[in-house]
């Protein structure tokens, strides 16, 4: 079984307080750091990782996001070094990983070559958010089912009814509900229209788990978020803690315990 | 304006496609914003209110129809005869009011209180801004930082019509990156706001809905030449293309009729091989850029790469959809200007016939003995926009 969709089964199945998917750019704050910050957010406690594949203009995300895209990009960053980086990650790392990107440098790359590679080096997932559904069901599909890819789609709360319903029904291992109309890092919190939003999403027993991304910072939004959905997603206030870091692996791991409220002695048990 | 979209294949088809190039490709987001376009663009450019309000603003307002003009000197030194469509006097001194005019009247039918668009040279930004103090909806260009400084004039007219410009900070801060900002302020502004691309790119029905805007410059060449010369289609059709709106508009009406060779100019900068050109077919491969799939100049690793021209207009990495089938299909004609050609086209026209055209325009005129034309022949040359902004760079020429 894809590891996606065993954490989530196995999470349904037991008591817990919400799964924490960790976002971070490829290549940032340099160009080797990958394995590093995959490997502290894992030891920290992350459930599931999404490494974001850089990308020159990149429309849904906010400044924080772009400001990483952008260094990663100067420090040589790319599609080949990325799953350079990746080769052997399996040795260590357990938890489900999942990339985030463009669809640009995908289609590049080739979208059966670029499958063939995540499935060698391990990847279990794929979130490109301006790959459209319909080129997704009538060109894709195939090739990411053949080498065992999960596409995760969005939903925003202007998506409609009938379309949260097509998507439940293409979409794989969970749906990435982003909690308001915005472009990453831009919100804070959870307000009560998303709170109403998100029990309209519960009240439509999907197939598919959920987690709540954008506006998720620390661990109050996190388990707020986490009483609405499988889990939560952190992206931005990530980011900043890599910006301000002085001691990546100790401050990942730090960030990831308190956002999870569960010190690291524990974790690491 | 009128619907002949679906039995023309050049022209899009009902899932948004020109051949293989088009289409939505757009995070969850915008679909929400698309697809209230898509849904209703088609009903609200065929109904009849709608259709009297736009011309009766083209017409009386912007000033069409503009004038072709047979330019006898021009013709006489390329031993051909050369018409100029005379876009450069339309209000605001280019063709992009054409789409703004009609972009804002759908917006109020959508219900919308607020505009948001992109602007590189900031023409487009400025007919934006000029139809949002017409219908008194707020109005905010994003502009590229760099931009903003190399043109000055335009945000000065910008802000004097009352548009709010944003500077777009990020990336190679000019038309790409405006772009990219007035995509993430609509994402962030779903409801109330209408974007308004200004050329025949971003995901479907834009490339579609603004070269129905735009056709209206084809629509007139065919009957203003059948005025002047008994035939109704020219020869030749020459355009400068940066995302390529004046092209579309002007190509629109004779896309089926083969015997009409459609000529596209794109802008060369310092030359193809140079590293400095924005000659996108040239240089450019396939891919995906601001929401549609078309030709764009990109790494080997689908990274966007900075263009590079003379004329702000056409420092633009992609072309639009229709544009890259135009060029994939064989269809259209593609050649490249350089910088100095076109500044040398410029002045050419200038002491010829006493018209100061725009640098963009000056990339098509600059091709004008490459075409092969013979003295029967007729070649329409779309003049798409005055050289009022871009005196300055003109005045570097002047010994």
């Amino acid at each position: 079984m894809n590891r996606i969709t065993s954490l989530f089964k196995t999470a349904a199945e037991s008591d817990n307080d919400g799964l924490l998917n960790v976002y971070f750019t490829a290549g940032f704050p340099k160009l080797d750091d990958t394995i590093t910050v995959l490997t502290a957010l894992q030891d920290g406690g992350a459930d599931l990782v999404e490494i974001g594949m850089p990308y020159s203009d990149p429309v849904a995300d906010g400044e924080t996001i772009q400001h990483s895209n952008d260094v990663a990009l100067e420090n040589g960053m790319s599609v080949r070094i990325l799953f350079e980086q990746l080769q052997g990650m399996r040795d260590t790392i357990t938890v489900p990983v999942l990339l985030m990107g463009y669809i640009n440098p995908v289609l590049q790359f080739g979208i059966e070559a670029f499958c063939k590679k995540c499935a060698e080096v391990g990847v279990d997932g794929l979130i490109l958010p301006d790959m459209p559904m319909d080129v997704y069901e009538t060109e894709y599909k195939p090739l990411f089912d053949a080498y065992g890819i999960l596409n995760i789609f969005l939903v925003t709360p202007q998506t409609s009814e009938k379309r949260i319903r097509q998507i439940d029904e293409v979409g794989e291992g969970f749906i990435y509900t982003v909690s308001s109309a915005s472009v990453t890092g831009s919100q804070s919190g959870v307000s009560t229209n998303m709170e109403s939003y998100f029990e309209r999403l519960n009240d439509m027993q999907l197939k598919n788990p959920r987690l709540i991304g954008f506006g998720i910072k620390d661990h109050a939004t996190f388990s707020k978020a986490s009483q609405y959905a499988a889990g939560a997603i952190i992206g931005s206030a990530f980011i900043r803690v890599l910006m301000e870091s002085n001691d990546l692996v100790n401050d990942i791991k730090t960030f990831v315990s308190e956002v999870k409220n569960k010190p690291l002695t524990t974790v690491e048990a | 304006m009128e619907a002949v979209a679906e039995k023309n294949s050049f022209q899009v088809n009902s899932r948004g496609y020109y051949g293989t190039f088009g289409g939505a490709f757009i995070p969850e987001m915008l679909f929400p914003n698309v697809e209230e376009l898509r849904e209703n663009y088609l009903s609200i450019l065929s109904d009849p209110g709608f259709q009297k309000e736009y011309d009766d603003l083209l017409r009386h307002y912007v000033g069409r129809p503009t004038p072709l003009y047979r330019a006898n000197r021009l013709s006489e030194k390329y031993k051909t005869n050369i018409f100029l469509k005379r876009e450069d006097l339309c209000h605001t001194g280019a063709h992009k009011v054409n789409n703004t005019i009609g972009q804002i009247l759908l917006a109020k039918r959508l219900g919308k209180q607020r505009v948001v668009a992109e602007t590189g040279a900031g023409q487009h930004g400025v007919a934006t801004a000029t139809v949002c103090a017409l219908m008194n909806i707020e109005c905010i260009v994003y502009m590229g930082e760099l931009d903003i400084k190399r043109q000055a004039p335009n945000v000065a007219r910008m802000k004097m019509l009352g548009a709010e410009v944003r500077p777009a900070t990020c990336g190679s801060k000019t038309l790409k990156d405006a772009t990219n900002e007035a995509m993430r302020h609509w994402i962030n502004n779903p409801v109330d706001t209408h974007y308004i691309i200004g050329s025949v790119v971003g995901p479907h029905p834009y490339p579609d809905m603004v070269a129905r805007f735009q056709s209206v410059i084809s629509e007139e060449m065919r009957w203003q030449l059948k005025e002047q010369t008994g035939k109704e289609t020219p020869d030749y059709v020459v355009a400068c293309v940066g995302g390529g709106s004046n092209a579309a508009g002007a190509f629109y009406h004779f896309l089926d009729e083969e015997t009409v060779k459609l000529v596209a100019v794109e802008a060369a900068g310092l030359g193809i091989d140079s590293g400095h050109s924005a000659a996108t077919t040239a240089l450019g491969r396939p891919g995906v850029l601001h929401g549609s799939r078309t030709i764009l100049m990109q790494t080997e690793d689908g990274q966007v790469t900075e263009p590079f021209s003379i004329s702000a207009g056409l420092d633009y990495p992609g072309i639009g959809p229709q544009h890259a089938h135009l060029f994939a299909s064989g269809r259209g004609t593609f050649l490249s200007a350089t910088d100095q050609e076109a500044v040398e086209a410029a002045f050419e026209l200038t002491r010829l016939e006493g018209i100061i055209p725009a640098l963009e325009s000056s990339h098509a005129l600059a091709v004008l003995g490459r075409l092969g034309a013979g003295e029967d022949e007729n070649v329409i040359l779309n003049l798409s926009g005055r050289g009022d902004k871009d005196m300055a760079t003109y005045m570097k020429y002047i010994g």
